[in-house]
């Protein structure tokens, strides 16, 4: 018989906390700010089709970076806890706080249960009524949860683009000024993202009841130039 | 209740009410096994006309139970998104069920998916709703809806009706269903003309509903009193469009006065 080695438990979740971050951080950047009307997502990604940022209910969106199978798991868990929830109580009794706290637990038991922990980060954007009640929670990897104010970075690189949105992030900016900030912000100083190369969308609260919607990429290039 | 992540295999896909009734929420499990006729209140006359640009809904607003009024101001015609409505006529309970899983089931594919399902598609799957509401239509819980909308693809409005066994069928001018159906679809028949403006579509719908409610007592007519009119509205390439209850009273106001001067001046 094979005995297994001895891995100490602190090495074990070291492994796996850097195997995750480097699945991670080999994927593009996206972040998160609230604006003058709601809040505004802005990935980096060259797919028009696979999407880092979705619809998941009236007021909540949803966005993922890292492993698109993985993300994308995730978002229609989301989209279909959300609509249930909605379908058997009331469309007032779904929000973003349970949400966050049901994918913590599914990403935290991953990460210390099975074979492999999950190469994602996820944020979940509520709009609410007034900008004061506007949420953004960011869950790591390991199922840890982060309920931020104003403005959110997740994937690669993550600090450095915070350390330039914070510079210049305000949130009364309207549109075209937050989303110019934001794709700065992704690109740094040496390098510009090419409209055709972003993703954006928004949970507008003049947007009625479902208050997210995609900028077009007209738009995008209109605001951003090509 | 709990969502599962669900593995690849056991995914129900973008599909709403099988994932309902994989969480154990079967939204057609209620009538299943029982015997026996129920009475329950009914939702009457709705329909729907083609014109130039699109298609127009309409609905009155009554709920009747027997000879009673159950209902003032239900609203039988809503949007089932921004380019298509529903309207209903049948069980009143179980034709708002159907609506509200019928919007909720394409909400949810549109969102699943990334993209809406199309105009037929989504004609497909009222269709399929009402079949498996057979057994409760059996027991004297019908349900016959409308569907219309307008066709991106195709670029034009169109509309179909339904049977109680999910028959779907498309119609190439207008359609009208419930206990008035018979008055309103001579209104239409006898009004329609083909490439007519919104317009004029609004006001044939209202005339159709009017005499509707002149010979139907569970067809509810315009209640000038409490300020309540049919839900009209139109869907075009603009998307669903609720006409509003001044406009209306003023459609009625002239319908009406054009009934007095017919009368001659005997009131």
């Amino acid at each position: 018989m094979n005995m297994p080695f001895y891995v100490a438990p602190e090495q074990m979740m070291k492994d796996r906390a850097d195997y995750a971050r480097k699945g991670i951080a080999r994927g593009r950047a996206l972040v998160a700010v609230q604006y003058v009307d709601g809040i505004l997502l802005v990935a980096e990604n060259p797919s028009n089709m696979l999407r880092k940022i979705s619809e998941i209910y009236d007021r909540i969106a949803f966005a993922g970076v890292g492993k698109y199978n993985e993300f994308d798991q995730l978002r229609r868990f989301g989209v279909r806890n959300a609509d249930v929830k909605g379908y058997s109580y009331s469309r007032d009794d779904v929000e973003a706080r349970s949400l966050a706290n049901d994918y913590a637990q599914i990403l935290g038991q991953t990460f210390t249960h099975e074979v492999k922990p999950l190469e994602v980060e996820i944020l979940i954007a509520e709009v609410g009524p007034t900008a004061g009640e506007d949420q953004l929670f960011h869950i790591l990897y390991d199922g840890t949860l982060v309920d931020e104010k104003g403005m959110s970075v997740l994937g690669g690189d993550a600090d450095a683009i915070a350390d330039r949105l914070k510079a210049a992030w305000s949130a009364g900016d309207d549109l075209p000024t937050a989303l110019t900030k934001c794709a700065t912000a992704l690109a740094g100083p040496d390098r510009r993202i090419a409209s055709d190369d972003t993703e954006v969308a928004v949970l507008a609260r003049s947007n009625g009841r479902r208050c997210f919607q995609r900028v077009p990429d007209e738009q995008v290039r209109a605001i951003l130039g090509s | 209740m709990q969502v599962p992540l669900f593995t690849a295999e056991h995914d129900p896909g973008s599909n709403f009410t099988s994932l309902l009734k994989m969480v154990g929420l079967d939204p057609f499990g209620a009538t299943n096994g029982l015997e026996g006729v129920v009475a329950a209140p009914h939702g009457t006359t709705v329909l729907a006309l083609r014109y130039s640009d699109g298609v127009v809904m309409a609905g009155d607003r009554r709920a009747t139970m027997g000879t009673r009024i159950a209902n003032r101001e239900m609203e039988k015609v809503v949007p089932a998104d921004r380019y298509s409505g529903v309207a209903i006529s049948g069980t009143a309970g179980v034709a708002m069920d159907m609506i509200k899983l019928f919007q909720l089931q394409v909400e949810h594919y549109e969102k699943i998916d990334g993209r809406p399902i199309s105009l037929e598609g989504k004609a497909n799957q009222l269709s399929q709703m009402i079949k498996a509401n057979l057994g409760a239509a059996m027991q004297g819980l019908a349900v016959i809806p409308i569907f219309a909308g307008y066709d991106l693809i195709r670029r034009t409005g169109r509309l179909w009706d339904f049977d109680i066994t999910g028959g779907r069928y498309e119609e190439r001018e207008f359609v009208a269903t419930g206990s008035g159906m018979g008055p309103a679809a001579t209104v239409l028949k006898v009004g329609y003309r083909s490439g007519q403006s919104a317009t004029e579509a609004v006001e044939l719908a209202c005339r159709a509903l009017w005499e509707a409610a002149e010979v139907d007592a569970a067809t509810g007519g315009p209640d000038a009193l409490r300020g309540i009119y049919p839900v009209v509205a139109t869907i075009s390439a603009d998307g669903w469009r609720a006409v509003d209850d001044t406009e209306l009273a003023s459609v009625f106001e002239r319908l009406a006065a054009a009934q007095r001067a017919g009368r001659g001046a005997a009131s």
